[in-house]
């Protein structure tokens, strides 16, 4: 398993690099400049900023410049945000998200895997329609329907929960819930068909037949193959959850990266892009890589390769 | 069918702990939502404080007055440093003594000395002194910062030459401190108007130790405003600098004029999403807005008129006219477009915002210039003009594009004017929105036909307006150019006061004769606003004196 691991990480090494002379070539080829505004800028006052930011070096050395600054953790100065580095940002704005991120997966996997599996061992009765009635409901509705949905109704309606900020537990439960409840439809009908496939295999009839009890039958022998199409999907779930926040963030005005990434699009800053960009990569390169440890332990007939 | 009998009593233990299941989740919902319930909100709690919550649209770039170039910058700085003139409660254009408690100026209004006042100090001790400014308008100038609105000290002699590295010595910059507590400024020509310039924060103070100690006069990413260093001479300081959260400023005991100020704390909430912005403030978690969207301004208007406010400002929201693409190059035809438009029914149906149709370019509301009235709408002489210019009745004109940025209240507004050329020029234009960068190129590098275009005045003054028309200049974007004008601008830069608003009408005159651009409205802002907020004051410029603010 090491060596999976290990040659996985070094895969991972190489899309990183990859990933980061795209976007830096991408964000070159762009057009608009982090410094243009609506009052137009003077071209000795640009030549003066282009240069401490060393936009006035030849296309390649800039590259080169920067990759070697970036494998070494430092990703360059905000071109927008004057007294910030990109460091500064991430470390303030990464553990925000990351918090953010977890409580809605966890949510995505409390509320989800659970009725996936009453749903499949209480197939075609209610407490099977009714759950993934809601849950198709709740993967139609995009984020940025629900959480202002959300936020009418406990925030606005019933006053029980704050809609903006980030100072506590309570600012957390609105956002997650919007995040979290999305992916939780998916992980609901997912586990669903996984458990309900492993509830027709042979095994399982002569389990019963043997007279073994139902609740065993279901945790002890289904659970584990029931839960891999929930697994897989963590990798992308994880990489939804990080896109999904550049929504929430934005309507519940939560102190996170995803604001950060929208902003430095929209304002062309060019490091803070980059510097985002690789942390999110790296990101989901990381759950990828947990997702398939994970799947090869659930499934005893995958290995390592 | 006989498995399923086998499995049934095991069938009912798994119902049971399903339905038990289900009844925790469900209890722990209610519990959750029981303990996080309600409670005061804190509008209320914090007006009782004398705190104001305060939308301030964005994250500042930074709080270093020499750097900034916007309005969310220029809020929270207000609070924190003072210049030499200070914000008047009511009127823009009247000067409010600041650091400076007097002042005179000699006969032609080009040199002026400022007498500081003496008890003025800043936040880490020192004292506000004349050699403050002197380093502070230095470091403006110096052209290695790189400072973006260092054109707003060009009024002071040579400072051009030193920002453009033709002098490199600043002592022959027209500012002298004669001693501590007296400056003397002598100035490139005659500026009646000087004093409300001074109000602008690219004249604000900047503590030199500060900044020596971080970093040096001239480094861009020098630390001395990070929260922890900051060094402000206003009435509040900085207190708390949370990204993207909050930036919280709370009263300042060694400022000068400290026991006037009523409140303790601002708290600015950089919310940017508009809708966002709007659902804290009807939650209670704010007492202004930044904005608020044109589709709800009728509603409020109807049910809640008490908490919508609607100041005069001093901008135009404009369409310029590429001059270099027929037709556009033919006056006739601008001028026809200019006519063809009903601008009062744009900004009673489409704007909504009580802002003013414009008849000129120059915005009302300044005290000694009254706007001009030459642009109305006439689609008679419209039509005729567009016939003599060999379209008439709109046939043979080119299909044309009305350029916007990304913006549903944008979209309406050219939506509108579309609809009116159509229908009474008879000609057919198309509208395409480009994102807010990729639109900036477009209009400097002149790659549109039609744009929509907004312009706010820096200081209550024509020039502010006026100038950016002439040939060449970085903010003119049409490509017109007209060599009369020019040296009328040029004359008025330089002209006695009297003089230089007859030069400026004059100008305007010929601006709004040629019509390189078809003004549409001058703007207002609105925005919400508790009506427990007393002395908020609206002011051409919305430049907010803090001091005098209160909750009533």
């Amino acid at each position: 398993m090491l060596k999976f691991v290990a040659l996985r990480f070094a895969q991972g090494i190489l899309v990183l690099l990859a990933i980061y002379a795209l976007t830096f070539f991408l964000v070159a080829m762009t057009p608009g400049s982090p410094f243009s505004g609506e009052r137009a800028i003077r071209p000795e006052v640009l030549a003066q900023i282009e240069a401490y930011y060393g936009y006035d070096k030849p296309f390649f050395e800039r590259l080169w410049t920067s990759l070697s600054n970036a494998v070494q953790g430092e990703f360059g100065p905000s071109a927008v945000y004057a007294n910030r580095s990109v460091t500064d940002i991430i470390g303030e704005a990464f553990p925000v998200s990351l918090r953010l991120g977890l409580v809605s997966l966890l949510v995505a996997l409390l509320i989800g895997v659970p009725t996936g599996i009453l749903a499949a061992v209480k197939r075609n009765t209610t407490l099977d329609y009714v759950p993934m009635s809601v849950a198709m409901v709740g993967i139609c509705l995009p984020t940025f329907v629900m959480g202002p949905l959300l936020a009418l109704v406990f925030g606005l309606m019933l006053n029980l929960l704050p809609v903006s900020g980030w100072y506590g537990p309570r600012y957390m439960v609105l956002p997650a819930a919007t995040l979290g409840l999305y992916y939780a439809a998916y992980f609901a009908r997912l586990t669903r068909g996984g458990m309900l496939e492993m509830l027709n295999q042979d095994f399982v009839r002569t389990a019963r037949a043997k007279g073994v009890p139902e609740a065993t039958i279901v945790w002890k022998h289904c659970l584990k193959g029931g839960l891999i199409p929930a697994i897989t999907f963590l990798g992308p779930a994880v990489a939804g959850i990080i896109s999904g926040s550049f929504v929430v963030e934005t309507i519940f005005q939560i102190p996170g990266l995803g604001q950060w990434f929208v902003r430095g699009a929209l304002n062309r800053d060019d490091f803070l892009i980059l510097g985002l960009t690789v942390l999110f990569a790296a990101l989901i390169v990381l759950m990828n890589l947990l997702a398939d440890i994970a799947h090869v332990a659930l499934n005893p007939r995958l290995k390592y390769e | 069918m006989g498995v399923r009998n086998l499995a049934l009593p095991a069938m009912d233990i798994s119902n049971a702990l399903a339905k038990s299941f289900l009844a925790l989740c469900v209890g722990i919902l209610c519990l959750a939502l029981v303990a996080c319930g309600g409670s005061d909100r804190p509008a209320d709690v914090a007006a009782k404080n004398g705190i104001l919550l305060m939308g301030n649209g964005a994250e500042p770039m930074s709080l270093d007055p020499h750097l900034v170039t916007g309005v969310p910058e220029n809020k929270i700085i207000s609070a924190l440093i003072e210049g030499l003139i200070a914000y008047h409660p009511t009127d823009d254009d009247e000067p409010e003594p600041g650091v400076a408690e007097a002042w005179e100026h000699n006969k032609d209004y080009s040199v002026w000395r400022f007498r500081l006042r003496d008890n003025a100090r800043w936040t880490n001790g020192d004292p506000v002194t004349a050699g403050d400014f002197v380093y502070s308008w230095q470091r403006m100038l110096s052209p290695a910062l790189g400072s973006q609105y260092a054109e707003m000290l060009y009024v002071i002699r040579n400072a051009e030459a030193f920002h453009q590295g033709r002098i490199r010595d600043f002592g022959q910059v027209g500012v002298k401190a004669l001693d501590d507590r007296t400056l003397e400024v002598t100035l490139a020509g005659s500026t009646p108007h000087f004093l409300p310039m001074l109000k602008h924060y690219s004249f604000y103070p900047v503590n030199p130790r500060a900044v020596e100690q971080h970093g040096g006069m001239t480094e861009r990413q020098n630390r001395w405003s990070t929260v922890e260093n900051y060094v402000g001479n206003g009435p509040f300081r900085l207190a708390q600098w949370t990204t993207n959260q909050i930036i919280r400023v709370e009263k300042n005991p060694q400022y000068w004029d400290a026991d006037r100020v009523r409140l303790n704390e601002i708290h600015f909430f950089p919310i940017e999403n508009v809708n966002s912005e709007e659902t804290a403030f009807r939650a209670g978690r704010l007492h202004v807005t930044n904005t608020v969207s044109p589709d709800r301004i009728p509603t409020y208007r109807q049910s809640m008129a008490d908490q919508l406010r609607i100041d005069p400002y001093l901008g135009t929201y404009f369409l310029r006219l590429n001059v270099n693409r027929a037709p556009f190059n033919d006056p006739r035809v601008r001028e026809a477009l200019n006519l063809a438009v009903d601008r009062q029914l744009i900004v009673d149906r489409v704007a909504q915002g009580g802002q003013r149709p414009a008849s000129g370019f120059v915005p009302a509301g300044l005290d000694e210039y009254e706007p001009m009235d030459r642009v109305r709408f006439n689609p008679e002489r419209a039509r005729q003009l567009l016939a003599e210019a060999g379209f008439p009745g709109g046939r043979g004109f080119p299909r044309k594009e009305i350029l916007i940025n990304t913006s549903e209240a944008h979209r309406k507004i050219a939506e509108a004017v579309q609809a009116m050329w159509r229908e009474h020029l008879g000609i057919d234009v198309g509208i395409y929105n480009q994102e807010w960068k990729v639109y900036l190129d477009s209009q400097s590098n002149l790659d549109y036909d039609i744009a929509r275009a907004g312009w706010i005045g820096d200081y209550p003054h024509p020039m502010t307006f006026l100038e950016i028309f002439t040939t060449g200049n970085g903010n003119n974007d049409t490509g017109w150019s007209n060599p009369r004008y020019d040296a009328l601008i040029r004359q008025a830069q330089a002209g006695s006061p009297e003089d230089r608003l007859r030069l400026l009408r004059e100008a305007e005159t010929i601006l709004m004769t040629e019509l390189p651009v078809v003004p549409l409205y001058w703007y207002t802002r609105t925005y919400l606003l508790d009506p427990r907020v007393q002395g908020w004051n609206p002011t051409l410029l919305d430049n907010r004196p803090y001091k005098y603010v209160s909750f009533g």
